[in-house]
């Protein structure tokens, strides 16, 4: 009764990996589970609070609607390559302005203002505000999450 | 996750041939294109299917070519693409602004235009558009390919002309002349990443202070996204100095047939949807 | 001016490192070997009788482990305030979302799938699903009379009073359910023997679930221990909820022999079962003197408390005491009553009590003005307390806080007198969005309200280590709010060390001591307070050693433990002297201290779509000394937010007692672009008995939002909106006509 499964090769921040997934397991439980990224959340499982999102071949995308199957082949960047030695200038912003408090939408946060700062698709407030509606936070009333993102376009701290 | 992957498998065609033939031998086989929208009841347990067609790859069901009379979309045209196009901010305004505010930016680089049209929920953002544009739609099939007016292709809640074998492979939306009106005006709980209440999109071309063109169309107040032919039929060749709204609005509610929901109610939807046909007219009768 | 070397800056989050790169464990986080996962079968009828519970044949349940009422090794309650809620339904339902049995699997889905296989036969009896039901006591189902708790504060003479008002008012409002949405929905790891029980988890109140797990294993305390681990968000959700959670856990585990069990809920669980905020209808009824001068409010006050009393009696406290907001009024009744119904019980939520009686007054005041012909600022301005005033229980008040100057601080930075003047104007167009501007004036109790910290007796400590460092120890979770940050500049402030030398020890009742829940925003004004003390404590011990005398904490530390092997301050509470309360009158001293506020918005109204949008949000409040100033206005704008949500878009919707919208598509919290750039300002007033002068504010930004919100849409459409969330489907009903 059990489907099989199939092999999976994505490059995971940077490294190769390969996995036996069902084809239809979510990514976001293939990132979590099989290759132990915990960074990346779930908040809701329905696409709405982006607290999973992930760069997809250059894409935003929320890995709880992603099937494992349409992964194969891709380069994925979750929260954990945001940071070298030293934290990312939008992390350090993020420290500095307040930006996280419980942390838990913070990861999926970072990875969609990584990708909007990539993109150049901010510029100015009104636009950081559309390019993070998918993100949901409850605790910050976004003020402190859009001023660290407008401060690290600026390259201001 | 209350879905149960161990017990799905996926058919997964490495081009279009391949998926139109495991598409006529496996009927029951899900076609999946980003997966925005069949990922959710999946994970919550509530999707019965067990096979999945996987479309995600195929690259003949991508890219966007621009004649000059028309612009043809591959099914796979993700909203992100509609958004970005320059040309499509300038012709078909309407459609950039319901592909943008389709979800948020993580389901516009996944969610594709054919896919939200077979997915058939009449609350989809981008089907209200595609219809006062006029679009047409390729369903294609081992048999051969026929090209149908999006108009006609639903035909009930979550019902479509679409034949068990068959894919829509491609839209086609007609240029609209330059000079054109064009509305839409989408109406959530929140105003970004919601799904609709009501939607309304129109387009329209007047000449000499009359209406000469005009398609009106609406989102989540029917089992499917509808045309709203007796409102336009009330307005049109009407001169823009002298509306006929209340003749108009009555139509408009004999067109819809909305419900009451989790979202809205019934009542809600048919006071709103007359709202913004006065508010689309009244632009109308500024241009 | 700045004295302090920590307090007053705003030093960054001590754990936010961790949770920027991803690797800050929650509790989903946590690989376990042997873990099972737990799942729920729940009752889905709201009132009823068990006559029978079946297995689906053929399906392999000799895999899983199933734990019912009978598994239960002690007392089946989850133990709050009274002991009235069931750990596992036993033949009886008071609820849809009642759990009625447990399961177990090593694997996830299994173990979803299995849940769906499990048929409980119900005898269905008729349930109470409205607070008018319950009044009428049809059926009775709590109880002689479906109150779980009345309370009565009088003052002066209300009927005389009212008798002699120029203007009588008589008019009903109406608060909803709110749902928390902490992004981290509830989860719990237990792992519970005879030997001991252990259970980690995302949660509020360590001694709370403490107290659960021992009274329902009715293990001796030492053998129960609770730890909490990173916790994404709580607002109230986590505080008594995890009680149960755990004991469910803990049941599992002990049914399977110790292994662990985490049950982690999914949204769409955690919606349906978890508490909400309380859905409310206060009825005032108020007299006025023709300049305004207010002289009697009489409020019927009623919540619904759901199936079950958790918290709702300290949750009715506080909304009875706020009730007449921060008017000196000299008559005064409220009659609040707590109320059965067969839903989900209700329970802490941001505010507690507090915004739905600010709510009513606040929106009564504004519809007062305007029957008066004043301005609302006018109106506040003539009745706003002063110090020295007499305040609802008799307590005299003390802040030396200037209302008026506070409210005209937040009306000048919304540019009130012009929007006023200049709005109506604007709105006479034929355009379909109408502009209003709009305020509400409140205040909060900081702590525990009346004896309850004197009961609860707090104490926190601190330890100095062998390498010279400083441990925090105290029960107070870090949930977001900032815990951990303010310990740290609070320690530090009172050691004169240096914020790196202290360590917040994450709370864990086998090594923090009882410093009570992480609630009533208690934790930097009680809680933070002992730990200066504790800090003050320790370093009179370092010097009365003789050492620190070159001001080298971290090496007297080192040199002190070397010499007497450990080293360790205490500080237990004492209430402020003044403070006197009398729990069966209902007079005295409500709370320590209060902090203050005045929220002004300008909102946009748009009659084609009826969709209210806040365009500027004003926050000024008084709140003793923002010991750190980034979090404390982290804290405004996040409450300032759920505020908004409450006040125009999160409704439940109510079918058979459950949650229908129980997915975040369904139930909406604000979005980036649905909220303006709020605007926040602090007025000091260092309070005499908080560390560095600070009052609580964790709640304080959530009371006022909804009715200044809906004060501006009177000023835009001149209607009187009574009901939150005003939806655009209920603001249609009020300008079209229902």
């Amino acid at each position: 009764m059990s489907i099989s499964k199939i092999l999976l090769k994505l490059t995971v921040n940077g490294i190769a990996r390969q996995i036996y997934v069902h084809p239809m397991a979510r990514l976001l439980d293939v990132i979590r589970e099989d290759f132990g990224l915990t960074g990346t959340k779930e908040g809701c499982g329905e696409g709405e609070c982006g607290a999973c999102s992930v760069i997809l071949d250059g894409m935003l995308v929320n890995a709880c609607l992603v099937p494992a199957v349409q992964a194969q082949g891709s380069t994925l960047r979750t929260v954990e390559s945001l940071a070298g030695v030293d934290l990312s200038p939008l992390q350090e912003a993020f420290l500095h302005h307040g930006g996280a408090q419980c942390g838990f939408c913070t990861p999926g946060m970072l990875v969609a203002g990584t990708h909007l700062l990539e993109t150049n698709a901010v510029q100015d407030e009104a636009g950081a505000r559309e390019g993070l509606a998918g993100n949901l936070c409850r605790c910050t009333g976004y003020v402190k999450i859009v001023d660290a993102l407008l401060a690290t376009r600026e390259g201001r701290p | 996750m209350r879905g149960q992957p161990s017990l799905c498998d996926v058919l997964a065609p490495l081009n279009l041939d391949e998926a139109l033939a495991l598409r006529a031998a496996h009927p029951e086989a899900r076609p999946l294109a980003g997966g925005t929208d069949l990922m959710v009841p999946f994970a919550a347990g509530r999707l019965p299917d067990r096979l999945f067609l996987n479309l995600w790859g195929l690259e003949e069901l991508r890219g966007i070519t621009v004649s000059d009379g028309e612009v043809t979309f591959g099914a796979l045209t993700l909203f992100r693409e509609i958004a970005a196009h320059p040309l499509f901010q300038r012709e078909f305004p309407n459609l950039v602004r319901s592909a943008k505010a389709t979800g948020a930016l993580a389901i516009q680089s996944r969610g594709s235009l054919g896919g939200n049209i077979a997915n058939g929920s009449p609350a989809a953002d981008t089907p209200p558009s595609l219809l006062v544009y006029g679009a047409e739609l390729e369903l294609t099939s081992l048999r051969g390919s026929r090209w149908v007016p999006y108009a006609d292709f639903h035909t009930g809640y979550k019902r479509s002309l679409l034949a068990p074998d068959e894919l829509i492979t491609r839209i086609r939306v007609p240029r609209p002349r330059a000079g054109g009106f064009h509305y839409f005006r989408k109406v959530g709980t929140r105003q970004a990443q919601a799904i609709s209440k009501v939607s309304l999109a129109a387009w329209a071309r007047t000449g000499n202070g009359h209406i000469q063109e005009l398609r009106i169309a609406l989102g989540s107040v029917a089992p499917m996204p509808i045309r709203a032919r007796g409102a336009e039929k009330a307005l049109l060749g009407r001169s823009g100095a002298s509306l006929p709204l209340d003749a108009a609005l009555e139509a408009l509610q004999a067109d819809i047939s909305p419900i009451d929901d989790l979202r809205s109610s019934a009542r809600f939807r048919r006071k709103v949807a007359g709202n913004l046909l006065a508010d689309m007219l009244r632009g109308l009768a500024l241009v | 001016m700045n004295d302090y070397a920590h307090i007053g800056r705003s030093v960054q989050r001590r754990e936010g490192r961790a949770k920027l790169t991803g690797a800050a464990l929650f509790t989903d986080d946590f690989k376990i070997e042997g873990l099972l996962h737990g799942a729920t079968v729940r009752s889905r009828v709201p009132r009823g009788r068990i006559t029978g519970i079946h297995f689906e044949e053929g399906f392999p349940w000799d895999e899983f482990v199933i734990v019912t009422a009978r598994d239960i090794p002690g007392k089946n309650v989850v133990a709050h305030l009274i002991q009235d809620q069931p750990c596992l339904a036993d033949g009886v339902i008071n609820h849809p979302e009642e759990a009625i049995m447990l399961l177990a699997h090593p694997d996830p889905q299994r173990v979803q799938d299995a849940r769906e296989r499990v048929r409980v036969d119900v005898e269905p009896l008729p349930p109470v699903l409205s607070i008018d039901e319950s009044l009428r006591c049809d059926p009775v189902i709590w109880g002689e009379d479906n109150i779980f708790k009345t309370i009565h504060i009088t003052k002066g003479d209300p009927d005389g009073a009212e008798a002699q008002g120029h203007l009588r008012m008589d008019a009903t409002y109406l608060t909803g359910a709110q749902e928390h949405v902490y992004i981290e929905p509830n989860a719990i790891i237990a792992e519970a023997t005879a030997e001991g029980v252990l259970v980690r988890g995302s949660m509020q109140c360590p001694y709370y679930v403490h107290h659960a797990l021992h009274e329902m294993f009715q293990l001796p305390l030492e053998k129960v221990r609770v730890a909490q681990v990173e916790t994404g968000g709580g607002f109230g959700g986590k505080e008594d909820f995890p009680s149960m959670l755990a004991c469910h856990a803990a049941l599992l585990s002990w049914k399977a022999g110790g292994r662990p069990v985490k049950i982690a809920y999914d949204r769409e669980e955690d919606m349906a079962c978890t508490t909400k905020r309380h859905p409310s209808r206060t009825r005032i009824r108020s007299a006025f003197a023709t300049d305004g001068t207010l002289l009697a409010l009489d409020v019927e006050l009623l919540l619904d408390g759901g199936a079950y009393t958790t918290l709702s009696p300290v949750v009715l406290s506080r909304a009875a005491i706020h009730a007449s907001g921060p008017y000196r009024c000299p008559n005064l009744r409220v009659q609040a009553r707590a109320l059965a119904t067969n839903t989900p019980p209700h329970g802490a939520f941001r505010g507690f009590g507090a915004p739905q009686s600010l709510f009513a007054i606040e929106r009564h005041m504004d519809e007062a003005a305007r029957r008066l012909g004043l301005d609302p600022a006018e109106l506040r301005r003539k009745n706003l307390l002063r110090t020295g005033d007499v305040m609802a229980t008799g307590q005299i008040m003390r802040d030396e806080v200037d209302l008026i100057a506070l409210m005209d601080r937040a009306l000048t930075e919304i540019r009130y007198a012009e929007k006023r003047d200049s709005y109506p104007t604007l709105n006479a167009s034929d355009d379909p969005v109408k502009r209003g501007v709009g305020f509400s004036v409140f205040m909060h109790g900081g702590g525990f309200t009346g004896s309850a910290e004197t009961m609860l007796n707090s104490v926190a400590a601190l330890e100095g280590t062998e390498d010279g460092r400083v441990r925090v120890l105290a029960a107070s979770t870090e949930m977001g709010q900032g815990a951990n940050t303010v310990f740290t500049q609070v320690a530090a402030e009172a050691l004169q060390a240096p914020v790196d030398l202290i360590m917040v020890v994450p709370p864990d009742t086998s090594l923090v001591p009882n410093s009570g829940p992480t609630v009533a925003s208690r934790t930097t004004q009680v809680v933070g307070k002992l730990v200066l003390d504790a800090g003050l404590a320790m370093r009179k011990t370092l010097l009365d050693a003789g050492l620190l005398l070159d001001g080298d904490v971290a090496g007297a530390i080192r040199t002190y433990v070397a010499r007497h092997g450990a080293l360790r301050t205490e500080s237990r509470y004492q209430k402020p002297d003044f403070m006197e309360w009398d729990d069966t009158t209902y007079r005295g001293d409500a709370y320590a201290t209060y902090s203050w506020a005045c929220y002004a918005v300008d909102l946009r109204v748009d009659l084609v779509t009826y969709e209210t949008q806040v365009a500027d949000f004003v926050a000024v409040q008084e709140v003793g000394r923002a010991l750190n100033p980034t979090l404390a206005a982290g804290q405004i704008e996040g409450g300032v937010a759920q505020g908004i949500g409450w006040g125009l878009n999160e409704e439940v919707i109510w079918r058979g007692g459950s949650m229908a919208n129980h997915q975040m598509s369904n139930y909406l919290i604000a979005t980036a672009v649905d909220l303006p750039r709020i605007r926040v300002f602090f007025e000091e007033r260092p309070f005499a008995y908080g560390p560095g002068g600070a009052k609580g504010l964790g709640e304080l930004p959530m009371d006022g939002p909804a009715p200044a919100i809906l004060n501006a849409v009177q000023h835009a459409l001149q209607i009187a909106p009574r009901q939150v969330p005003m939806t655009p489907e209920v603001l249609m009903d009020l300008v079209e006509g229902a």
